[in-house]
């Protein structure tokens, strides 16, 4: 049920204009033998399903993420948003008795695939929680370093990578003297953008975002949102959101789903002004929801 | 118009008041209970001014300074009261059992406290769903073994049977200090290794409380920057658990320290210090137990195993008092009826006190 | 496409081998459980000949074997009858007196005092006293009682309060929470209705908590049996059968105690027989808790 444009727009994205600095980010490893797509990376998903036991949660959707863009995924509550986003980057199966099939392609690697390591997706694909959950026996900087440190990124290398994560979510006027200071000492939304550079500090390559806005104040929303808009320059983002303006206001296009399936996926203007289901209309006007 | 008047019902009182003898259970009720329960203040005091009391006798002659620095338990000095009455002979004092009620715990937390937090580690976040219910009823279960058995068990079983190993360890690592000498089996290491094992399940227990209450979402945080389970449990369980499991090793400790019977044949029940912690030597604990029956024609004896009672009681009401504000008991704080209280704490009574 | 290996063969490494190790450490812990059952079960079923649980201990003297001697007379040291009906009705004396009292505290504490300062204080020493080692309680006892010569010496019922008063703080906190548990609707159902509170406690709180109460109280009398300290000093030595409290007494915690000081093989393997009684009862009482708790509307 995707649109043919969304579809030729993916065929094009990989030679579009490469974000500066984007080459220049992964300063681990190249892993060996794989070249990890120059650019924009796109997730694509085909007949994903999802279980929640025997509780068939994801019904075989098609779902493509195009690179460097903001697909935002909207439906009422229950409809499967955060499950998809949560199969994404293999989250989900840490649910006990949840599985999900199917594959997901970050740009030609399927992370379902048989021997794919979920850690290294993990670090791939970064994700930002519903309600901001900053370590809380860590200081600001331990944060934001906390994955670097995972692969032993040495202190000098760190602390520049720390500070540009802090810089790039616009958090480093707000505590660059406090650095020290515990990460759940700051406001809802500063926590927010904490966890949000804590996630880029590790330089994935899509960046999901579960409802990262709702446990926040309309002022740090439009903060984030500001900061979403800067972010898809060097990343693709997908978010989940209940919140239909929020997707119009963020989003290069949307989807929306109902009880587990993909209804309509269109860019953001179309869904909202010219919706092609009849269940999209009926939820974008808020008949139902 | 007609004013409403209360509802009157027969005898000219309205239903809105309780007669004062309605009221009656209620009020002996609320203070009647109350009263009991500042009971329990009243005995814990109790406790504290009948030990006292008894070894006064004791600190006054013998001088609380000396009666726990001094190394020799010299137990014929006492049946000559008039030497230690007068303080100018007297040479007797309870080092020896300080440090055998020391040096036993403190060899049972290092050895216990790993292996229970381990255990909690395993148990909460590596286990398989379906073992965890009966892998915890198990470890649980060494609670329910009564101290009286750990020290047939220890005595019978493990002194002998160890008796090869602690020889080995002693004679492999003898040039650490305190360390190695002839091992005749009931040691300070063995009884500290018994000692371990009673308080695992009150320590793991406890921690696994602890580790239970780590808010999921610093795990799945954690996770989702690409961490290893082990990497996980590293970042977000135990920076979050330290103190609650620190509180639950502390309330091990006051077990160990107060632990008697297991201790009082495993430990050897010499009263002489021993030089290595593989040597024989006497708890503060087992001392009363076994030397209390000959204790009792001679007061200023007793008197000195009251002071050994005494210096349990304080040692065992510090750490418990500190401990206490590191374990946040579940089922505290909560309001009545609130039902998230953590269900089975009934069954997992972790606590109970050294015997 | 090749495999993603993003995670370096160290950090895999080390992520399996502290798995492993908190694997094994659990393994550990579960081996000195097996090792005791083990010889709880061997020497004590061995030990149980005929006449154990229908003779009591006796006075004989029994001599070790000296090699090269000639072998010692066989002596007969009697079995374990008065320790159990001692055990049995000090235990239940104790149950008696701790058990209402320590729901009564709890009650208190749950329905009256809640959050109040004394209601705090009284909840922190409770703790404080489950942490009090159990000799205490004995010299307690002996001191106010035994020296004083009250209603004789050592005796079986002074024992029991010297156990009473060690279940006690674990009754109070395992009724507490059961307590705790009772949804306050309930309650306010019939607070609303007009009922006054202590009909409310007595009419819809204990019978709800009920089964709780009774699965707290099981393991507490569970903990009582196994103590050997508070009664070394207040009960007495006795071997002969008596029901009476009155008299001092026998238990099969001292019984133990004082078979394993005499450290000749037919005290010890009595002292294992007696032990596996001992741990039997004990276990009976938790399996009857579990079950009741398993019924539970609350648990």
């Amino acid at each position: 049920m995707i649109p043919p444009d969304t579809e030729s727009k993916e065929q094009t994205v990989s030679t579009a204009d490469q974000p500066a600095g984007q080459q220049a980010s992964v300063s681990q490893p190249t892993p060996a033998g794989d070249e990890r797509a120059q650019g924009g990376h796109s997730i694509i998903c085909k007949d994903l399903n999802a279980y929640y036991g025997q509780f068939h949660s994801i019904k075989g959707i098609d779902f493509v993420c195009p690179a460097n863009e903001v697909t935002a995924l909207i439906g009422p509550s229950g409809s499967g948003k955060s499950t998809v986003v949560r199969c994404i980057n293999r989250m989900h199966e840490e649910i006990p008795g949840a599985r999900a099939e199917g594959s997901v392609k970050l740009d030609d690697l399927d992370v379902y695939g048989a021997g794919v390591d979920v850690t290294s997706v993990r670090r791939l694909i970064g994700m930002v929680f519903q309600k901001p959950n900053p370590f809380p026996t860590m200081s600001i900087f331990d944060n934001v370093a906390a994955g670097l440190r995972l692969t032993g990124t040495r202190s000098d290398n760190l602390r520049e990578r720390v500070h540009r994560a802090l810089r790039a979510v616009g958090l480093w006027g707000e505590v660059k003297n406090r650095l020290n200071a515990p990460g759940i000492g700051l406001s809802g939304g500063q926590q927010q953008r904490l966890c949000i550079a804590r996630t880029v500090a590790v330089e994935p390559e899509v960046i999901l975002m579960d409802e990262p806005c709702s446990a926040l104040d309309p002022v740090a929303t439009l903060k984030i949102e500001e900061l979403i808009d800067e972010l898809k320059e060097r990343y693709t983002i997908v978010i989940v959101t209940h919140n239909m303006q929020q997707a119009a206001r963020v989003a290069n296009s949307t989807a929306f789903m109902l009880d587990g399936e993909l209804i309509e996926h269109a860019p953001t203007n179309d869904i909202f002004t010219n919706p092609k289901d009849e269940r999209t209309e009926r939820y974008v006007t808020g008949k139902f929801g | 118009m007609e004013a409403h008047a209360t509802t009157v019902v027969s005898g000219g009182r309205s239903v809105l008041d309780r007669s004062p003898l309605g009221r009656l259970p209620d009020q002996v009720l609320k203070f009647g209970l109350a009263g009991v329960a500042a009971g329990v203040l009243v005995l814990l005091a109790g406790f504290l001014a009948v030990l006292i009391s008894e070894s006064s006798s004791a600190f006054g002659n013998i001088g609380v300074f000396h009666f726990l620095f001094r190394n020799n338990w010299d137990t014929s000095q006492l049946q000559q009261g008039a030497a230690c009455a007068t303080g100018s002979h007297c040479t007797f004092g309870a080092w020896p059992m300080v440090v055998g009620t020391l040096a036993t715990s403190a060899i049972a937390l290092i050895i216990g406290v790993p292996i229970a937090v381990a255990t909690a580690l395993f148990l909460t976040e590596l286990c398989p769903r379906r073992a965890r219910g009966p892998l915890s009823i198990v470890v649980d279960l060494l609670a329910a073994v009564p101290s009286v058995v750990y020290g047939l068990w220890g005595f019978i079983v493990l002194a002998p049977k160890l008796r090869g190993v602690q020889q080995w360890l002693a004679n492999t690592f003898s040039f650490l200090p305190f360390w190695g000498g002839q091992v005749a089996g009931p040691s300070y290491f063995l009884a500290g290794l018994v000692l371990a094992i009673m308080i695992l399940p009150i320590v793991s227990a406890i921690s696994r409380e602890v580790i239970a209450t780590v808010p999921p979402e610093n795990k799945e945080a954690a996770l989702a920057l690409g961490a290893t389970r082990w990497e996980m449990i590293r970042m977000a369980v135990i920076p979050y658990a330290r103190p609650g499991i620190t509180g639950g090793a502390m309330l091990g400790l006051g077990r160990a320290v107060g632990e008697t019977i297991a201790v009082a044949y495993v430990i050897g029940g010499s009263t002489t210090l021993g030089h290595s912690i593989f040597q024989q030597g006497q708890s503060l604990a087992g001392v009363i137990a076994l030397q209390f029956g000959e204790a009792q024609s001679t007061p200023l004896y007793k008197s000195t195993l009251f002071a050994a009672g005494l210096i349990l009681f304080v040692i065992t009401l510090l750490v418990n008092l500190v401990a206490r504000r590191y374990v946040v008991r579940a089922g505290r704080g909560k309001r009545v009826g609130g039902g998230d209280a953590a269900p089975g704490i009934a069954e997992a009574e972790p606590e109970p006190s050294p015997a | 496409m090749s495999a993603l290996q993003l995670v370096s063969a160290r950090r895999r490494r080390t992520d399996q081998v502290m798995r492993g190790v908190l694997g094994v450490a659990t393994l550990i812990a579960l081996v000195p459980l097996a090792l005791i059952l083990f010889y709880l079960l061997s020497k004590g079923i061995g030990a149980i000949k005929s006449g154990f649980f229908s003779s009591d201990p006796n006075l004989s003297q029994c001599f070790p074997h000296v090699p090269g001697a000639p072998p010692p007379p066989p002596c007969n040291i009697g079995g374990i009858r008065s320790a159990i009906l001692g055990t049995v009705e000090i235990v239940g004396l104790a149950t008696v007196i701790a058990v209402p009292l320590g729901i009564i505290v709890a009650l208190w504490l749950t329905e009256y005092g809640k959050e109040s300062p004394l209601a705090n204080i009284v909840r922190y020493f409770v703790d404080v006293m489950t942490g009090v080692p159990s000799i205490v309680f004995g010299l307690f006892v002996y001191t106010l009682l035994v020296v004083s010569h009250v209603g004789g010496d050592a005796v079986g019922w002074k024992g029991a309060l010297a156990v009473a008063l060690l279940m006690l703080p674990i009754v109070i906190r395992s009724a507490e929470v059961v307590l705790l548990l009772v949804p306050s609707s309930l309650r306010e159902a019939a607070l609303a209705l007009g009922s006054p509170r202590w009909r409310v406690v007595t009419r819809v709180v204990l019978p709800t908590a009920g089964p709780g109460l009774i699965t707290g109280s099981l393991l507490a009398i569970a903990r009582g049996a196994g103590e050997t300290a508070p009664l070394l000093f207040t009960i007495g030595a006795a071997h002969v059968l008596t029901g009476n409290l009155g008299q001092p007494m026998n238990s099969l915690p001292t019984q133990i105690f004082s078979d394993l000081g005499q450290n000749t093989s037919a005290f010890v393997d009595r002292a294992w027989g007696a032990a596996l009684t001992l741990v039997a009862m004990i276990l009976l009482l938790n399996l009857i808790a579990r079950a009741i708790s398993r019924r539970s509307r609350l648990a």
